[in-house]
């Protein structure tokens, strides 16, 4: 039988001969990643470990995106420890203030993953690599900081669920819709201990950014990774960012999966993950009429140059509702610039959003744009958990860029071609 | 390794951020991460725990985010081991690589209640209800992760490998 995705990447990266699914493999990692709350306590491990150096200083990354800007002393105190370490190593890729973008979205604007790498890091939403054809997953800050020590960690080789999409894509329906769509129909124990792995006709179409807002929400239905193959468009983009090298990489088609899945796009319209769990998925249809105190825009999962240029179709020449807060963090300097040059920014401000700089801030009820009880919050992110934006008396609904911004303009849960036609 | 203690039945896909909210994420202590442990859940939670006490879990404990700070608050609120029906995997690494005991009972987690007085044997992998009477046989730690646990956790893994290649 053949290789999955996830078999195909890890035994590039072994010694071990990898026969299948429940086996524990040794791998080599491309590179470990920590953020301003993890890192701390991946330091710590590192120090209680007696290291003195890291196994590579040009693959530990680092990137200070969660409470930054610094919301206070304590978030102030953690950057120090993260930036007097990177210092101390020599760590080459360490990211804070003008230079820092939400890492997930920072990392492959950076060129720093490509196509069948392996990447560990103390963030779950590591995953989003996988949009790149990279086995990307999250770990605990002991394991990243084992990584970052011996270069190598362990794996169970997954079993793989095959997701393939098909059928003529609805204007209004992204990237963001699907996953949604996945998650609602195996639930957020679905992939637990398991990979997924997307393919179909509607991926080959997609763009890598798109791929990685799909590979970003693996972990909401409990998966190691989200994976996709490395075809010619994500070698056009890996080589647009620095990466001239990269080879494409693909499942056998004798591979062997434990299930199989396929999400028809034909007729599908957005869909909304409703409180307080990502698999409360719904039609959009089905929620219209909802009102919300706060939209959000941002996030790893959907704030990228991409999700911003679609929220921005969608609110250019328009106003938000009166008593409605939106909120759209550009995920990256890059993207960011870009907004700025494409005069996203301006369509932003004309419609009344606050335009903030690149944080995971608001998506972790860490700051800027906190929800106080009884609120009610649609945002572009990745989680909906009971308080996972703010008071544990608030409500947060999941969907796409172009549903959020609908949203923000008529102040309750709404169709966007209702909006923008 | 052998614990006895008085069952807190939480339930299903209960994830780190009811396990400690973000907002507490600004230290690494076990023991003030502890403080708010379950205050996603239920505020004030952990005032119900004394030490030793055991966490009954349902169905993908420990979803969600990657942070350690979870195991850690659990750890610092005095709860040594979790039994539940399933774990989420990075959860289920963090949990050993800190010296919590993880447990996964399947269905069977049906059968132990609140309050009720368990004892877990971890070696023999059996948990006794001791206020029904009901022993149950429960799922082996992985091999690998027992050594990982015998040689004293993650830490000491990498500290004695790296001592052996100086």
């Amino acid at each position: 039988m053949g290789q999955s995705l996830a078999e195909k990447i890890l035994q590039r990266h072994t010694n071990d001969h990898v026969e299948g699914p429940g086996q524990i493999v040794r791998c080599r990692v491309s590179l470990a990643l920590a953020n301003d709350i993890t890192a701390p306590l991946a330091i710590k491990s590192l120090r209680a470990m007696g290291v003195s150096r890291v196994f590579d200083p040009e693959r530990v990354v680092l990137v200070c995106d969660h409470f930054t800007p610094n919301k206070d002393i304590d978030s102030a105190e953690q950057v120090k420890v993260v930036r007097d370490f990177a210092r101390q190593f020599g760590i080459v890729h360490y990211y804070e203030g003008g230079e820092v973008g939400v890492e997930h979205a920072l990392l492959p604007e950076l060129g720093l993953v490509g196509p069948g790498d392996v990447v560990v890091g103390a963030d779950s939403h590591t995953c989003t690599y996988g949009g790149l054809g990279a086995f990307a997953t999250g770990l605990g800050s002991t394991d990243v900081a084992a990584a970052m020590a011996l270069g190598e960690t362990w794996f169970k080789v997954p079993e793989t669920i095959r997701v393939d999409l098909v059928g003529t894509v609805e204007p209004y329906v992204s990237a963001k819709d699907f996953i949604l769509e996945v998650i609602g129909r195996i639930g957020v124990a679905g992939a637990l201990y398991k990979a997924l792995e997307f393919g179909g006709p509607v991926v080959d179409a997609m763009s890598v950014e798109g791929r990685m807002t799909m590979a970003n929400m693996a972990i909401e239905a409990g998966g190691k990774a989200g994976l996709f193959a490395a075809d010619a468009t994500t070698l056009a983009y890996t080589a647009a960012h620095g990466r001239a090298q990269d080879a494409p990489i693909a499942p056998d088609a004798d591979a062997g999966y434990a299930q199989r899945l396929r999400v028809d796009a034909t007729g599908m319209s957005p869909r909304v993950a409703c409180p307080h769990l990502p698999e409360n998925v719904k039609p959009v249809e089905e929620v219209s009429g909802i009102p919300v105190d706060q939209v959000v825009i941002g996030s790893c999962t959907n704030g990228r140059i991409e999700d911003l240029r679609v929220a921005a179709a969608v609110l250019r020449g328009r106003k938000v509702a009166r008593g409605v807060r939106l909120i759209v963090l550009p995920a990256s300097p890059k993207a960011y610039r870009l907004a700025l040059n494409e005069g996203l920014l301006e369509v932003f401000l004309d419609a009344g959003a606050v335009v903030g700089p690149p944080t995971c801030g608001p998506c972790l009820g860490g700051h800027m744009g906190i929800l106080a009880g009884g609120e009610r919050c649609l945002a572009t992110t990745n989680r909906n958990f009971r308080g996972r934006m703010g008071s544990l008396d608030s409500e947060v609904y999941l969907a796409s860029p172009a549903v959020a911004a609908a949203t923000a303009v008529a102040g309750t849960i709404i169709h966007p071609a209702q909006v923008a036609g | 390794m052998r614990f006895e203690g008085k069952a807190h039945v939480v339930g299903d896909h209960i994830d780190t951020d009811a396990i400690i909210p973000a907002r507490f994420l600004v230290t690494a202590d076990p023991g003030e991460l502890g403080k708010n442990c379950m205050e996603g859940l239920t505020p004030g939670w952990v005032r119900r725990v004394s030490p030793g006490d055991i966490l009954v879990a349902g169905e993908n404990f420990g979803c969600g985010s990657s942070r350690e700070h979870a195991p850690l608050a659990i750890l610092g609120a005095g709860i040594p081991v979790v039994l539940a029906k399933s774990f989420a995997r990075i959860f289920y690494r963090n949990g050993f690589n800190m010296g919590l005991v993880l447990l996964e009972m399947g269905d069977a987690i049906d059968r132990l209640g609140d309050g009720n007085a368990l004892v877990v044997d971890v070696a023999q992998g059996v948990v006794e209800n001791r206020t029904t009477g009901e022993t149950f046989q429960v799922r082996p730690v992985p091999g690998f992760m027992m050594e990982m646990l015998e040689a004293g956790g993650l830490v000491q893994y990498v500290r004695r490998r790296l001592g052996g290649a100086a």
